[in-house]
């Protein structure tokens, strides 16, 4: 359980480390937090000959949160961008979400976009940036380029970041006005990654019905599943919405995989029953939400 | 191959004092402190950071000294267990652990005892809840964790006896 050996750089600037990352093209790796890259390494389920370790790029540590959304830069802890109240003001989904990634002593080292490259399907975050259709900037020597998340996530651990590339911040836009979110999740252990739970946004109307509704799940496909279900919720209160229905209407959109943890038909009932708590508690938040204003 | 052979030449201030050695790039932080640096009370349980056995504070906050690299966090401060106690006598939440016999075989502990002085120094009254979730990602297999809940109260207990400033006394009078 010991990482094998690598090459090791230890840029103190973006520029520095996008020299290190052009240099050394397919055979880098990029480390910030290290809390899934290391446990990859001990268990020698990925052997990269060169890592480029940004923990010194302290222009990377920042998290901008301006009415139109959090910047968050490939430095920034979990644990800061959690206890940020200025992200949280502007989207208090951040820390809907990050309550939930792992434990707080893995948060306190863990990057949110170190969580975003990484694109585990079960993890909290890639649904995040799914559900509000955020985005991934990612430079390179000489040029930088802006993914949409849902280019972004590819596959299961596996993102849009090529050789080369650096992700160095990632933004997730504020929802409208009279808007609420939420996360639901079920693990088998308090901090495991989720058998299945989602990300919820809820926007009302002016007369409080449910105008747009729009979940991202985790742990029932190869990248976070985003289903719009604002036709199902159909235009109603939340009092009045058919729930039943909503849940079927996920159940049909999703095709998950069975595995030691959860059989699919169970992460199947498990992803409907959990839409309708998330979506309720998001519509109940929109609706304190839409009192404030 | 070159990257066997390079050593990094690594400095911490651990537990106060200023060490250092020389090491490959890939010396987990773990290994660093209980092999180049001697320090055994940092114990080693899964190495991929679920157990929460190797928990140390970094600038005072805690981290899995597993899934650290030594050569990442060169020039920063780290503290052990062997740093908790104070000229000889035991640390509040060291106390707490032995009085409420929230240990058994011991190897789990120095894990929670740097969470937990970390959390009480951020939290000195948690409710049931907080201490539950303080201590959520460290894994005990002897005591069933109520002890060590108990003891994670009875530290917080302890430390408000002990820290009482001026300010709280005249307050109450």
């Amino acid at each position: 359980m010991k990482p094998p050996p690598f090459e090791y750089h230890a840029p103190v600037s973006v520029d520095e480390a996008l020299a290190a990352l052009a240099e050394t093209g397919p055979h880098g790796k990029v480390l910030a937090g290290g809390q899934s890259l290391i446990p990859l390494l001990n268990m020698r389920l990925a052997a990269p000959s060169h890592l480029v370790d940004i923990n010194r790029v302290g222009e990377l540590n920042t998290i901008a949160a301006r009415p139109g959304g959090v910047r968050v830069g490939a430095l920034a802890r979990h644990a800061a961008v959690e206890r940020s109240a200025e992200a949280a003001a502007v989207l208090p989904l951040l820390r809907q979400a990050l309550a939930l990634v792992a434990h707080p002593v893995i948060r306190n080292r863990g990057t949110v976009v170190g969580s975003l490259v990484h694109a585990d399907p079960s993890a909290e975050m890639p649904a995040v940036l799914a559900l509000l259709g955020g985005s991934v900037r990612l430079a390179r020597l000489g040029g930088e380029r802006e993914v949409a998340a849902a280019d972004f996530f590819t596959g299961p651990m596996e993102s849009a970041v090529e050789p080369g590339e650096l992700a160095v911040s990632a933004f997730f836009p504020a929802p409208p006005p009279r808007s609420g979110t939420a996360f639901q999740e079920v693990a088998r252990r308090h901090g495991d990654y989720a058998v299945a739970g989602m990300a919820a946004l809820v926007t009302l109307d002016e007369d409080l019905r449910i105008a747009a509704a729009r979940v991202a799940c985790v742990s029932v496909g190869p990248a976070p599943v985003v289903i719009d279900l604002s036709d199902a919720c159909d235009r109603r209160p939340a009092a009045s919405v058919p729930w039943d229905a909503v849940a079927a209407a996920v159940r049909d959109r999703i095709d998950p995989d069975g595995d030691i943890h959860a059989t699919a038909e169970y992460r199947r009932h498990l992803t409907g029953v959990l839409a309708v708590r998330a979506l309720k508690d998001a519509a109940r938040n929109a609706g304190t939400e839409a009192a404030d204003e | 191959m070159s990257e066997e052979t390079t050593r990094h030449l690594v400095t911490l201030v651990v537990n106060g004092v200023v060490r250092e050695a020389a090491v490959p790039a890939r010396r987990l932080l773990s290994d660093f402190l209980r092999h180049d640096l001697g320090l055994t009370g940092t114990h080693v349980g899964c190495e991929h950071g679920v157990c929460g056995a190797c928990t140390v504070l970094l600038d005072g906050e805690p981290v899995r000294s597993c899934l650290t690299f030594a050569v990442t966090v060169d020039g920063h401060e780290i503290t052990t267990v062997e740093g908790l106690a104070r000229d000889g006598e035991p640390s509040p939440v060291q106390r707490a652990f032995t009085e409420c016999h929230g240990l058994q075989c011991g190897f789990c502990t120095p894990g929670f005892l740097c969470t937990v002085t970390a959390f009480l120094r951020d939290n000195p009254a948690p409710t049931e809840e907080e201490a539950l979730e303080a201590v959520s990602g460290n894994l005990c297999r002897c005591t069933g964790y109520q002890n060590i809940i108990k003891a994670v109260h009875r530290a917080a207990e302890i430390q408000a006896e002990t820290q009482v400033r001026p300010g709280d006394r005249e307050g109450r009078a």
